[in-house]
């Protein structure tokens, strides 16, 4: 070691130097999360203060420019293509995941986390690209225009079924094998130890998963402005073209002005608070995993 | 075992096999496609020219040199940052108390933000409040904010998966924290940092969302970081949504995106592998 010629007076002030560097940076990393709801109200306080935020939910149209601000239309759009993609994934995911670990043999099922992880990982504007030139046309062959609530939701779920693949299978990776030892020494088949031993042990695991992944199904933003039709009008069937809250902010963002601006930043705020509920619903749910 | 349980196990694993096939299927059908249609333009000098006619025909060269000034800045600002957090909070606060639980709930919060979210304030403080404008700079630096999170919790695992006796060690010895830190623990963290650095770096890279109002659309050849430059995920964007005809192009440049991707990761880290790992051997 060539350090330990310093004398300790000097080695104390680079440690004091160090801790106060460090501290510093880790709370600049805290605040970003501050100043970015800072930030959204502050860009959105013109519209909250002289609109009003029951307008935002009751106004009976979105046309920012003639003073209608209603984003009911759009924040029923977000949530039906979030739902919808959630039912489907869901037996999606959690069934690839119990298939990686119970069903395949091994090469198969190592190939099929490797696909899982290569899909969670697939940048949101291919996905929108693929899905506007291969299964919009699809749904259009049956149902025109094709772009649509649908195929939103068909979508979202090639984006979340890995998710909840990955996350269910790191639950059920979690659980002591004693379970399924146990369930074994009982006689009980295969199937029968999944549905009523390990699935259920690792039920909260799965289902912060699933928060997680409708989180990333709502706060999704160019895959589902390149399929959805981008319509601002409620979902009443599933092949009405619509526009999410996300899409909303992206295609009107470049050149609102004024109140019409800052009313996008309150949908940008609404967002914010709607995804946050939900990964808090899933901490909460995967129990204290790893604040401190 | 009676007739009617062994049906329904066999029925819960038809079920279980099918879907796991589907999704199977989805994954090699999107593969494929963007394979087939991707692959047909892609040459040298696809990578080499600069696009024509609104990016129908030509290349991406100024696209990818902003794409990856625009990783280069996110991660610059990123990483010190990052790696400071990480030791500050692995070593200098007590596990469980209240700081390092605020500053943890702050960093889980940003990493569940939409990138939309990202992408307005970014426009609104770098681009106007700090005045950059739409910039290459403000883009690199939301996606440093968007990257930031995932980062600072891989090297902290990695720094707080040190044994316990290498501290004591460091102590005997009468080594400073700092001197601990850097010959010890950051090194023996290093695969960590690599892979916070790729995941990072592959957040950046796959960002649309956050970068169409910060760094622009520009599809010139940058010529100093305060310019507006087109990411690779917002030309594929442009291409796909703005301009008829573009389809093609846009299956070609998805593919650089992934292989991009798959690249950064790669080489992200093998480097900081050989780096740190000269110095753990050296130690």
């Amino acid at each position: 070691m060539t350090l330990s010629h310093r004398s300790s007076s000097s080695r104390s002030r680079r440690d004091t130097r160090l801790v106060a560097a460090v501290a510093t940076a880790a709370l600049g990393s805290s605040a970003i999360f501050v100043l970015i709801v800072g930030f959204l109200l502050k860009e959105s306080w013109p519209a909250l203060s002289t609109i009003g935020p029951a307008r935002f939910l009751f106004d009976p149209a979105w046309r920012p420019t003639e003073g209608l601000f209603g984003l009911a239309p759009m924040l029923s759009a977000s949530l039906a293509a979030s739902v919808g993609a959630v039912i489907l994934a869901t037996p999606l995911g959690v069934a690839s995941a119990i298939f990686c670990r119970h069903y395949a043999p091994p090469p198969i099922g190592w190939i099929h986390r490797w696909s899982m992880a290569l899909l969670s990982g697939v940048p949101s504007v291919v996905i929108g690209l693929w899905g506007l030139t291969a299964i919009v046309p699809l749904i259009g062959r049956f149902e025109p225009p094709g772009a649509s609530l649908l195929a939103g939701i068909l979508i979202l779920t090639v984006m979340i079924t890995p998710t909840i693949a990955l996350t269910s299978g790191a639950a059920l990776d979690s659980l002591p094998d004693a379970y399924g030892r146990g369930a074994v020494a009982l006689g009980l088949s295969r199937e029968a130890t999944l549905a009523h031993v390990l699935l259920p042990a690792a039920r909260g695991g799965v289902v912060a998963g699933i928060l997680l992944a409708a989180a990333r199904a709502l706060g999704e933003t160019m895959a589902i402005v390149m399929v959805s039709g981008n319509v601002v009008q409620a979902p009443l069937s599933l092949f009405d073209p619509v526009r999410m809250l996300t899409a909303n902010i992206a295609l009107e963002m470049a050149y609102a002005s004024g109140s019409h601006r800052a009313s996008l930043f309150v949908s940008g705020l609404m967002l914010t608070a709607l995804v946050i509920a939900l990964a808090a619903a899933a901490w909460r749910l995967s129990g204290d995993r790893c604040h401190g | 075992m009676l007739p009617t349980s062994s049906l329904r196990d066999a029925l819960y694993r038809f079920g279980i096999c099918i879907a796991a096939l589907l999704v199977a299927a989805i994954f090699f059908w999107l593969l494929a496609d963007l394979a087939r249609q991707g692959v047909g333009r892609l040459d040298w000098t696809f990578l080499t020219t600069p696009p024509r006619n609104a990016g129908r025909d030509g290349g991406l060269a100024p696209i990818l040199v902003s794409t990856f000034l625009i990783v280069f800045v996110a991660m610059s600002v990123a990483a010190p940052l990052g790696v400071a957090t990480a030791i500050f909070l692995s070593e200098f606060t007590p596990a469980g108390g209240r700081l390092a639980r605020w500053m943890s709930l702050s960093l889980d919060v940003l990493a569940g933000t939409p990138s939309i979210v990202f992408g307005l304030f970014g426009g609104a403080f770098f681009c106007v409040f700090l005045g950059l404008g739409f910039s290459i700079l403000s883009g690199g630096m939301t996606l440093a904010c968007m990257a930031l999170p995932i980062l600072i919790r891989t090297i902290e695992s990695g720094l707080r998966s040190s044994p316990i006796e290498w501290r004591l060690g460091a102590a005997a010895l009468d080594l400073s924290r700092a001197t601990l830190l850097w010959h010890v623990l950051l090194p023996a963290a290093a695969p960590s940092l690599a892979t916070g650095l790729s995941l990072g770096i592959g957040r950046a890279v796959a960002e649309t969302a956050a970068l169409i109002f910060t760094s622009g659309y520009v599809d010139r050849m940058p010529s100093s970081l305060f310019d507006s430059g087109r990411a690779l995920s917002v030309h594929i964007y442009d291409l796909t949504m703005n301009v008829s005809g573009g389809d093609a192009n846009a299956y070609s440049s998805a593919l650089v995106l992934i292989a991009f991707l798959i690249a950064a990761n790669s080489l992200a880290f093998w480097f900081s592998n050989r780096i740190f790992g000269r110095r753990v051997a050296r130690a």
